[in-house]
């Protein structure tokens, strides 16, 4: 476990290095001056740039202005916004937990409706029920996610006006954003009207979350059917019919718990391929969260927003990776001698 | 074979989100939150909170009649002036001096970043106006120190002093009469702030909070703002015109029209800006689609600094040669007038007589050869990137434009940055032909002429067209010093002729604004000057 450990981290500190020398050199790639590309001082009087230009050390060789760099994005500084003017560092905190929060409940839909459904595709295995689920997961999966969207914007809120079109909750409630995740902010809120706002903001998750649970949840179909085709053919299985179990009692008892433990060892690494499906959707579902943020500076060629939104979001998704990986080894011991990637 | 345990707990599971929909689907419709509160779709953020330092329409809709309020204003039926927080106005023979009485018991708006401890009087007024006045002032160089609009009216200039009589009695003084004046001092720009706040924040060092965290007098105070995404207002309880209807105003900031379109179809938003797809919302039994004429003009400006449009035989030959109805259908799809003039023929001043350039692709291919250009002419439009009233969409209209030229033997360059950039670009006069436009601020025929054509708006940076012609600017100034509508509308028409035989920029088309809203919501939002007003609105 140790050299496990010590391997991530290795790759940990080589990933990283290489985030942010690719950061650093976009802001000599961007258009305009490098020095407002990595801080955003648009316009910025003389003496601000002075000190910029200072703590940059501009005047230094290209090594000591990158350890420069990185000492301030250490300190959490990643500059301002050219846009808006605001601390991208702040921004980003700001809104990854509404990323996070939609990815959650993308990830838990897509668990809940992926894997039962895979494990009925296998038990009427080659049967129409199977053919018809394989399809249907075949076609969710092609599906460009921001298409789905929407026509489920199409159908869901204006057709049949179930459900809201967009945002995170109405804005007529007025939810102090303490944490960022918006259901805990409003349990925790003291408003008279938190349940309505608890139904809202439910009401507003369904649609993205259904969005970008669709492509992962047909990954769980497929694996939880393979999971449990190869249960259902291993000889503790047949023992049990031939015990004389009922149906049922072969299925719950023995099958499901088996394959279930299969498929929880795959699931963790879709994670961050939901969060880039996330990204996405959120333009289409107006979510206020990094996605939205991030494809927008880029719109309005925000140079300091992309490079320091883009090293933030690279990370993050670099250490769900990672965690998601431990948790494995930590669940599993014969996966710790795998190097990254071989899998 | 006998459901198990396992199969209804796992059945339940699946169907907890379903039995939760339902309830949400009961639930939405008897909010009572959402029966007092307003939220309306705008069409991007406003820049700052004081409408005296700038231009954006976007930022006069989202703050200027919300926050705030004005000496005098426009009657939204007939756009004569009409008293507002002054309660009655007094003008000398000479129309030299205006002496203004001011309405007794306004309060400013008490919010968590302020508590008046007096009701608005003179020093209010005294402080708004000195601000832009005078250059030695302490909030004169606050947010940049840049006044546009009474910079292009040239203010400075006009008033001498502005003089406090008693608490309740305000003079103006002015250096020559001015006709426009009154009209200038009722536009969304000439707000009143508080001096009593100015004050608490010059003590805590926060001056710029003035034109950020705004304190008005008018019907609605701001409790959060988040750029680009969301406005907050509350109602001011003790609004004094009339008791404001609805507790919370929301402006939802969606850039996107299609965006701005689905909100208004699933009820996130019951007012939006700037509409498309008029038929789809016509068709809909719960929603309505309203317009009204603005006062504004559509324009391809020519830089007559610069070859190829210092030679006023050729921009007279590329008038010709564009073929405006097919941009008034294709562009504004029918939904604005041909321009003759830049002024819109509702206005008093307009030129009845004067009729637009034909479309004669032979008569500009004359022009040409007279004014000797040989090999093949080619220039640049600058399109502007955003989408306004007076040209929904600058880019088609280039490549409409283009299309025209290129039968002619005319090559065209269509050049577009992002707005900022454009305007910096386009205030350092590197373009040669630019599509824009102007809206007007208030009825006053001369808020067409000075702004857009005069010497000196070519300094202030409006006058697109680097276009000074001392004939045509003696004659605007000479209809400003008269109040005889007579005369000046004599020579307004004089300047409209001289527009037309040199034709510095060509006006296109005038157009009309659009709004759409659920018929719930009442009460007038639009008027043609200006931005939207939610202070008489009502929600059933």
């Amino acid at each position: 476990m140790l050299i496990f450990t010590l391997r991530r981290l290795n790759l940990f500190f080589f990933t990283m290095f290489l985030l942010t020398l690719l950061s650093f050199s976009l802001s000599f790639l961007f258009p305009g001056d490098q020095l407002v590309n990595l801080t955003g001082a648009l316009n910025a009087s003389d003496s601000v740039r002075d000190t910029l230009a200072a703590t940059y050390q501009q005047d230094s060789n290209i090594i000591v202005q990158y350890f420069a760099y990185l000492s301030q994005v250490f300190s959490g500084n990643l500059g301002t916004a050219m846009t808006t003017k605001s601390d991208i560092f702040n921004e980003i905190l700001r809104l990854l937990p509404a990323t996070i929060e939609l990815s959650l409940f993308a990830f838990f839909l897509a668990t809940i409706v992926g894997i039962p459904i895979g494990f009925i595709a296998a038990i009427h295995h080659k049967k129409p029920i199977d053919n018809a689920i394989l399809a249907v997961a075949m076609v969710g999966y092609s599906i460009p996610v921001f298409w789905l969207g929407l026509l489920a914007i199409l159908t869901f809120s204006i057709q049949l006006g179930w459900l809201p079109s967009g945002g995170q909750m109405s804005l007529l409630y007025e939810i102090e954003p303490r944490t960022g995740f918006m259901f805990y902010d409003i349990l925790v809120s003291s408003n008279d009207y938190k349940w309505d706002a608890f139904q809202n903001a439910f009401a507003h998750i369904i649609l993205p979350a259904a969005v970008i649970a669709i492509a992962p949840a047909t990954i769980f179909i497929r694996l939880a059917r393979t999971a449990m085709l190869t249960v259902l053919e291993t000889s503790y299985i047949k023992a049990t019919r031939a015990k004389g179990l009922s149906f049922n009692q072969i299925i719950f008892r023995h099958a499901v718990r088996n394959s279930l433990i299969k498929v929880i060892q795959h699931i963790g690494l879709q994670f961050a391929n939901l969060v880039t499906l996330a990204m996405i959707t959120e333009v289409i579902f107006n979510w206020p969260g990094i996605g939205r943020w991030l494809i927008e500076s880029i719109y309005q060629r925000d140079y300091t927003a992309i490079q320091g939104g883009l090293l933030v979001l690279s990370s993050f998704i670099f250490v769900v990776h990672i965690i998601t990986d431990y948790i494995y080894a930590v669940l599993n011991p014969l996966a710790r001698g795998a190097k990254y990637g071989s899998r | 074979m006998k459901t198990s345990p396992w199969l209804t707990k796992a059945l339940s599971i699946l169907s907890a989100p379903l039995v939760s929909l339902t309830l949400i689907g009961c639930n939405s419709d008897d909010q009572t939150i959402a029966k007092d509160s307003l939220i309306y779709c705008s069409e991007g953020s406003p820049v700052s909170f004081n409408p005296q330092t700038v231009t954006s329409g976007t930022t006069i809709d989202a703050v200027a009649n919300q926050v705030y309020n004005r000496l005098i204003t426009f009657n939204k039926q007939d756009n004569s002036i009409v008293p507002a927080l002054a309660k009655s106005w007094h003008l000398t023979r000479d129309g030299k001096m205006i002496t203004f009485y001011l309405r007794k018991n306004v309060s400013f708006h008490q919010t968590d970043y302020f508590t008046p401890t007096r009701a608005f009087n003179a020093d209010d007024v005294l402080f708004s106006f000195q601000r832009i006045l005078d250059e030695e002032h302490p909030y004169h160089p606050v947010s940049g120190g840049r006044y546009p609009f009474f910079q292009n009216v040239g203010f400075t200039n006009l008033v001498d002093e502005v003089e406090k009589i008693n608490d309740y009695t305000v003079r103006f003084k002015l250096n020559q009469a001015n006709s426009s004046f009154l009209a200038n001092l009722a536009t969304d720009y000439a707000v009143i702030l508080s001096a009593e706040y100015a004050e608490q924040l010059a003590q805590q060092n926060q001056k710029s909070d003035i034109d950020t965290l705004p304190i008005g007098t008018g019907p609605f105070k701001l409790k959060s703002y988040q750029a680009g995404s969301v406005l907050r207002y509350y109602k001011h309880p003790d609004y004094w015109r009339n008791e404001v209807a609805i507790k919370q105003l929301v402006f939802d900031i969606t850039a996107s029209d299609t965006g701005r379109l689905t909100k208004l179809l699933t009820n996130e938003c019951d007012v939006i800006a700037y509409p498309i797809a008029a038929q789809k919302i016509q068709e809909n039994p719960e929603l309505a689609l309203e317009q009204v004429t603005a006062f504004n003009i559509g324009y391809l400006g020519f830089n007559t600094q610069k070859p190829p449009f210092d030679n006023p035989i050729i921009r007279r030959a590329i008038s010709h040669a564009i073929n405006k109805e097919a941009i008034i259908s294709a562009i504004y799809r029918d939904q604005a007038q041909v321009a003759t003039s830049i002024l819109p023929q509702g206005s008093w001043a307009h030129d009845d007589t004067l009729v637009a350039l034909e479309y004669s692709p032979s008569k500009a291919l004359e022009l040409l050869k007279e004014a000797g250009v040989k090999d093949g002419l080619s220039f640049d439009i600058w399109a502007m990137p955003v989408q306004r009233a007076y040209n929904p969409n600058a880019l088609t209209m280039a490549k409409l434009i283009q299309a025209d030229l290129s039968q002619i033997g005319v090559k065209v360059d269509i050049v577009s940055y992002e707005w900022a950039t454009f305007l910096r670009r386009l205030n350092a006069g590197e373009h040669q032909s630019v599509l824009l436009g102007w809206s007007a601020d208030h009825p006053d025929p001369d808020n067409f002429f000075t702004p857009l054509l005069s010497c000196k708006s070519l300094e202030t940076g409006s006058n697109r067209a680097f276009w000074c012609d001392q004939e045509f600017d003696s004659l605007i100034q000479l209809a400003l010093q008269t109040t005889n509508i007579n005369q000046r509308r004599a020579l307004y028409r004089q300047a409209q002729n001289i527009i037309q035989q040199e034709i510095p920029l060509l006006p296109i088309a005038h157009s009309r604004r659009f709004q759409a809203r659920h018929k719930a919501v009442k009460g007038q939002l639009l008027s043609s000057f200006g931005g939207i007003d939610f202070s008489e609105v009502t929600k059933l």
